[in-house]
């Protein structure tokens, strides 16, 4: 299969270009996406190609806007809603947890909410404590909602394209970090599965299971950790809701270890399910070693670079407690 | 239609009818209550029903509602089917939304009703986005946000108004104000009437007596025209009173008695059917009719949703979440496709 190079950013853009060719129903919504581009430049021309009815300028309205796109989306309409930083969701949690993430059950199956929000989280760029967070775990536990965390630009666009064909409302939360990264990338996009997860980088040592960001600190520690005689298998989930368990079930009862990488913090965090997961599974009884969560600090994002840097997971903090995890038991 | 409740005697005995069915569905919930054959909470609306009833003759099929969790005279007044309502109510299976929701969520998206909901201005930024779907697809409907005095104070609702004045939405907000968000009076609150908070978002504002019928009626058609006619939203002020407590915990410590009572002398549906009579556009035996269909068919609800099966638990992580072609995780779709 032929390949090109391309960011995560133009990534997404094509998707959603690629969306709004198809499907006339598709438009997009949210704060700077058309004139300015995007905050980070996601939408960049999409306004010159597709018109201010279809990549709508909004007030700066979180909860305004969500809640638009719920109702757009239970009148027939496939609306993407961006919020600027995955923060500002937090203005918007009444129309995400309580109405869209709700109402196909609350009306007993009657409507369908395919509502598509886009909300980049993490940290790393100095924007510190209120644009910084990795708030997925808000999000996991809300029943009727989907979870996606693409790593890379091919995921970033083809579950997007997922998230736009499901009748759900799906939450997908991009990384700031992996914006202007360039990835390899197929020629077409095709439209994605939620619910697959993804083996990285086969090993037999231990599981690394990883999300956003850290997926690749995981694939450069995998690296650093083969070059010390330690095989480690990196596992994207991909999708957090639903999720793959038994993708990441099957590989820890092959590696008999478990490294849970998250940027978020550990208190409450997804990496807490997955953990859980894994001892109530059949992996239980081919552990060697105790599950291992390695996360962000209990602590708001800071802004000083290098405590930035030393609040969240980073390479060398991977490939510490994988060694520790191996060698130790 | 701003003339058909003056004139018509068909249309006039129809908004009575609504009327009725509207305070003996809500009296048949609190003697189902009271009697212990219903669980839950309530919110009841009688003394309000003018507005739902006054606003909802003037929409056609395909216009959107919202609801609020008062919402019972607008499920009704949208031409929502009593029995199934009911059912909703006493939790049954095939109750509006199999038991799921109960009196707080009832919709019926069939006919435009896009739900009542829990949450105070939920449903306003809902609304806007059917409105959106509106003026996006050019398909010449009209939704309709009804809200509570409550509602006014929340963000959601001063985002909603801000994008839907932004974009000239066909949107109407009808705000019942019942004078009480829970025990807050909308006096206090508000250092204007709701209506002149209209201008700040650059739309029309009117404050019409919400226990008028005719009054409603004729200010909500010339906002859902002038909506249908892509000029954009309209907020429209409809004073009223609730009869009753704002749910069953309501031990009304922030009004009097003398204020309820003086309330009741102002009865939508006695002034209602007073002036029809006044005016000899109805006899009394045609008033007695309205009435006593509308019991009958309140009588017709409370048998067919005593009647309903309870739903069944292992059914229900059902409609959690709707079947999807691009999750792979949907066993039922890959059951189906086996």
């Amino acid at each position: 299969m032929s390949t090109r190079e391309m960011t995560y950013s133009e990534a997404i853009r094509e998707a959603m270009a690629q969306a709004m060719t198809a499907d006339e129903r598709v438009f997009l919504m949210g704060e700077d996406v058309g004139l300015y581009g995007g905050a980070f430049g996601v939408e960049n021309d999409l306004i010159d190609r597709f018109g201010a009815e279809r990549v709508r300028d909004t007030t700066i309205s979180e909860l305004g806007i969500v809640g638009m796109g719920v109702g757009a989306a239970i009148t027939g309409m496939r609306p993407i809603v961006e919020i600027q930083f995955s923060d500002f969701t937090a203005q918007a949690m009444d129309q995400i947890a309580n109405q869209a993430a709700k109402l196909h059950f609350m009306v007993g199956g009657q409507a369908t909410v395919p509502l598509v929000i886009r909300a980049p989280g993490g940290s790393g760029t100095g924007a510190a404590a209120q644009h910084s967070q990795s708030l997925e775990a808000w999000f996991t536990c809300i029943p009727g909602l989907k979870v996606v965390m693409p790593s890379n630009a091919t995921d970033a666009a083809e579950l997007l394209l997922a998230a736009l064909e499901d009748p759900n409302p799906v939450i997908v939360l991009e990384h700031k970090l992996l914006y202007k990264q360039t990835f390899e990338v197929p020629e077409t996009f095709a439209v994605g599965r939620l619910g697959v997860g993804r083996i990285e980088r086969e090993g037999s040592d231990l599981t690394i299971v990883a999300t956003g960001v850290e997926v690749q600190r995981a694939l450069e520690a995998a690296e650093q950790l083969a070059a010390d005689g330690i095989s480690a298998e990196v596992i994207d989930p991909r999708t957090l809701k639903p999720l793959d368990l038994p993708l990441i079930v099957s590989s820890v009862v092959k590696t008999g270890r478990a490294l849970l990488v998250q940027e978020s913090v550990r208190f409450g965090g997804f990496m807490g399910e997955i953990s859980a997961s894994i001892v109530e599974s059949e992996a239980f009884g081919h552990l060697q070693a105790p599950v291992r969560r390695l996360c962000g600090l209990d602590v708001p994002i800071p802004y000083n670079p290098d405590l930035e840097k030393a609040a969240v997971p980073q390479v060398g903090d991977i490939v510490r407690e994988a060694t520790a995890l191996v060698r130790e038991w | 239609m701003t003339t058909a409740l003056r004139e018509d005697a068909g249309a006039a005995l129809e908004a009575l009818g609504t009327m009725w069915r509207i305070r003996l569905f809500e009296e048949a919930v609190e003697d189902l209550y009271g009697r212990g054959m219903m669980h839950g909470t309530m919110h009841l609306s009688i003394g309000e029903e003018a507005i739902p009833t006054g606003t909802c003759l003037n929409l056609v099929e395909g216009d959107q509602i919202t609801s609020t969790h008062r919402g019972h005279g607008h499920c009704i007044a949208r031409g929502a089917d009593l029995g199934r309502m009911m059912a909703e109510l006493l939790a049954k299976d095939n109750g509006y939304c199999r038991g799921r929701g109960g009196s707080m969520h009832i919709a019926d998206v069939a006919t435009g009703n896009l739900g009542a909901n829990g949450i105070v201005a939920g449903g306003v930024p809902i609304a806007a986005g059917a409105g959106l779907t509106n003026q996006l697809t050019g398909n010449g409907k009209v939704a309709v946000c009804f809200h509570g005095d409550g509602a006014v104070g929340e963000g959601a609702w001063h985002e909603a108004l801000t994008l839907a004045s932004m974009w000239d939405l066909p949107v109407v907000f009808v705000c019942e104000n019942n004078q009480y968000g829970m025990s807050m009076s909308a006096k206090s609150a508000f250092k204007v009437d709701l209506s002149a908070k209209a201008a700040g978002y650059g739309i029309p504002g009117e404050t019409v007596d919400g226990n008028d019928v005719v009054a409603v009626a004729e200010a909500t058609a010339r906002a859902i025209d002038r909506a249908r006619a892509g000029e954009g939203p309209s907020f429209i002020e409809a004073v009223t009173y609730r009869w009753r407590g704002h749910s069953k915990s309501d031990k009304n410590r922030y009004r009097t008695k003398e204020e309820i009572a003086e309330w009741k002398g102002r009865d939508p549906i006695a002034a209602f059917a007073h002036r029809l009579l006044e005016s000899g556009l109805v006899d009394q035996a045609q008033l007695d009719a309205a009435q006593s269909a509308a019991r009958d068919a309140i009588r017709e609800s409370v048998v067919f949703g005593t009647k309903g099966e309870d739903p069944d638990p292992a059914a229900l992580l059902d409609a959690v979440y709707a079947p999807s072609r691009v999750d792979a995780t949907d066993t039922r779709l890959q059951e189906a496709s086996r």
